[in-house]
């Protein structure tokens, strides 16, 4: 037999040998990752972006809902960013913190664009991956149905959904989240459909592995690459779909705020001359984006080397 | 006598076609990849399988490790029919028929340890093994197939195609098969690392006393580790026979032109070799010739040829062609 060959003597010499450690495809997409300067550069500039959506609130000398009186009514003259009042990014019309708020309202966007995507990503992840793995009528069925469901004009959708259940975060959630995993669904069905031929998966079918072990085990860590890259490209989605409802007035209700909602009240107050009011919250904005695509971008080059 | 250790009879599997393009209710249209095949195998014993790209060999494999629906009888020693037995009953038969498979990197799942990839089928069959007795037996096969065993953790892109073979060899042998199906185990390997390879096979079994179905497109790699060698064609068999009986008697047309392209090394005998051209492409498998699936490229069929399928007669040395005396086909 084939243990018989090699007893005593071997096994000792079987566990001498110190165990190299393996380079997994990950380290090296790690590495890859590390060395692209823009998109390093990115999620550090993400990174400082959450801190300050966290903490911003603590460090300001003014919370997001007190009113500076002082200031009430001539936010044109005396609201402007200073140091000296405490308010640096200056205040709104209503004498209310600007850089509070700006952290708040990110902290908010961030929110939605983490749990929106989240809501997608594991939805569309596990659909897309049954779908291609089981193929045949299942399959067909299941991907008429996504057709059906991204030609319901989906902005249009939540709006409705808004207007009638009311304004609230977690209709923004359900709205953005069910309805964005269409996308995610199909990349990964196609995505599943190539792996499914793999000789590696019919080694495993051969073994006897049962269906779940084989998606979770064989399907899903292939997918996962294009999971996390398209994931990353999510969030900015998501953050854009809220901040345009924001903009349109539906969004997140006041005291709460979003990024969104801060520049369509800023785009207001242009004619009053207060454009700190735009500039902050669209600045957070519109860096929070280009580091979401930066780093988006980074991990594709990291993780598909082959595609470039 | 004893039941062979595998028994196929009449293996039919046929693939639906559908175009992109076609309605929901257009018919699909078939292909028969495997058109009745008979073949048994004892214990022990080697059966090799040619032909060329597309005849179906890799589908006879899948067949038998059940990974392609097909019909007809597969017999495993003379009693269960694996055809019929439900998922759950095929678990217990799945340890003893292991496959390796053709291409070494795409048969490995490229996001797993080696020491992961060898130890699944074990976990799978023997979910009662603790951690370390798994890792014992993986590095003992690793060792046994050629591999260091401290390199357990690495991963399949970090090994060379000769020892990715290898893994899979070990992959497939872990679970202490009876039957193993080499799909053409060296095709995509390096001329220089596809004899260490094939050494190292028939070494394991001799060793293992493994039954083995050895598939390749071309006769001289079957040639020294088969007994018996089946020649398909388009989903049938040509020609079926003890190895040293095919290479000094091949009966069927086919055979013999696929062996006058097997180069001889030496020279004399190379010269005074008769060269039978193979003529024209393989034809569809959608669309087989009528008769012998063979006549569009033979160069001795007659009428008779493509009205009537010739049947494969002979009891050794079994040969389907209306030309051959099968009397006179039998060993001399
Ligand atoms: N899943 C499938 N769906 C449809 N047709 C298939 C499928 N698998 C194989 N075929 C067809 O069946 C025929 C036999 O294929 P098979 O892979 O068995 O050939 P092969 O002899 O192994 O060839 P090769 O030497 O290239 O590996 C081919 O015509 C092929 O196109
Ligand atoms: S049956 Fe006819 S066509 Fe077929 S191999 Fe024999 S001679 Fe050729
Ligand atoms: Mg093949």
């Amino acid at each position: 037999m084939v243990t018989a060959k090699l007893r005593a003597g071997d096994l000792s010499r079987i566990t001498d040998m110190a165990e190299v450690k393996g380079r997994s495809l990950w380290a090296d997409a790690r590495k890859r990752f590390l060395l692209n300067k823009a998109a390093v550069a990115s999620l550090l500039v993400l990174m400082f972006i959450t801190l300050f959506s966290l903490t911003g609130e603590a460090v300001a000398p003014w919370t997001n809902e007190e009113i500076d009186f002082n200031v009430i009514g001539s936010a044109d003259t005396k609201g402007m960013p200073s140091l000296e009042s405490g308010h640096y990014f200056g205040t709104d019309d209503l004498g209310r913190d600007l850089f509070a708020r700006s952290a708040q309202g990110t902290r908010v966007s961030l929110m939605v664009g983490f749990v929106g995507t989240f809501i997608a990503v594991l939805v569309g992840t596990v659909y897309g991956a049954v779908s291609g793995y089981v193929g045949g009528r299942t399959d067909a069925i299941m991907m008429r149905i996504v057709d059906i469901l991204s030609a319901i004009p989906y902005m249009f959708v939540l709006i409705l959904l808004l207007v009638m259940f009311g304004r609230s975060m977690f209709m923004i959630f359900v709205g953005i989240g069910l309805l964005s995993w269409l996308g995610m669904a199909r990349i990964v069905r196609g995505q599943t459909l190539s792996l499914k031929h793999k000789e590696y998966i019919e080694a495993a079918r051969a073994s006897g592995v049962s269906s779940w072990k084989i998606i979770l085990r064989h399907i899903l860590p292939n997918l996962l690459g294009v999971v996390v890259v398209y994931t990353t490209l999510l969030i900015p989605d998501m953050i854009m779909a809220e901040s345009f409802i924001s903009f349109l007035g539906l969004g997140v209700q006041e005291p709460l705020t979003s990024l969104g909602a801060l520049i369509a009240e800023g785009s207001k107050s242009i004619v009053q001359g207060s454009l700190w009011q735009l500039y902050f919250p669209l600045a957070f904005f519109t860096v929070t984006l280009y580091a979401f695509y930066f780093v988006g971008d980074g991990l594709r080059d990291a993780l598909d080397p082959k595609d470039r | 006598m004893t039941a062979p250790l595998l028994d196929v009879r009449d293996l039919r599997v046929s693939f639906k076609i559908r175009n992109d393009g076609d309605m929901p209710w257009t018919k699909h249209r078939e292909l028969k990849a495997l058109n009745g095949v008979n073949l048994t195998l004892n214990a022990g014993e080697t059966l090799g399988i040619v032909g060329e790209s597309g005849c179906g060999k890799s589908t006879l494999a899948r067949a038998l490790i059940q990974i392609v629906p097909a019909s007809g009888k597969v017999l495993w020693q003379g009693q269960t029919d694996l055809l019929t037995l439900t998922p759950r009953q095929m678990l217990a038969y799945r340890s003893q028929v292991q496959m390796v498979f053709q291409d070494p990197l795409v048969s490995l799942n490229p996001r797993m340890s080696v020491g992961a990839i060898v130890a699944e089928p074990l976990r799978t069959h023997h979910p009662d093994l603790s951690q370390t007795q798994i890792k014992q037996r993986v590095q003992e096969m690793m060792e046994r197939v050629g591999l260091l065993p401290n390199q357990i953790n690495r991963y399949p892109h970090e090994f060379s195609g000769g020892q990715c073979q290898r893994i899979g060899i070990a992959r497939a042998l872990i679970v202490g098969p009876k039957l193993l199906i080499c799909d053409e185990p060296v095709s995509a390997l390096d001329v220089s690392i596809q004899a260490q390879v094939i050494n190292l096979l028939a070494e394991l079994q001799r060793d293992l006393g493994l039954a083995m179905i050895f598939i390749a497109h071309d006769l001289s790699v079957v040639k020294h580790i088969s007994n018996r060698v089946m020649v398909l064609y388009l989903g049938r068999t040509m020609e079926l026979a003890a190895s040293k009986a095919l290479f000094a008697h091949a009966a069927h047309p086919y055979t013999k032109a696929l062996l006058s392209a097997v180069p001889i090394p030496d020279p004399a005998k190379e010269r005074a070799k008769q060269m039978i051209p193979l003529e024209g492409d393989l034809p569809s498998p959608m669309s087989p010739p009528s008769g012998c699936v063979f006549r569009t490229r033979c160069s001795i069929a007659q009428n008779r040829c493509a009205s009537e399928v010739p049947a494969l007669l002979g009891t050794t040395h079994q040969v389907a062609c209306h030309l051959v005396n099968t009397a006179t086909s039998e060993p001399v």
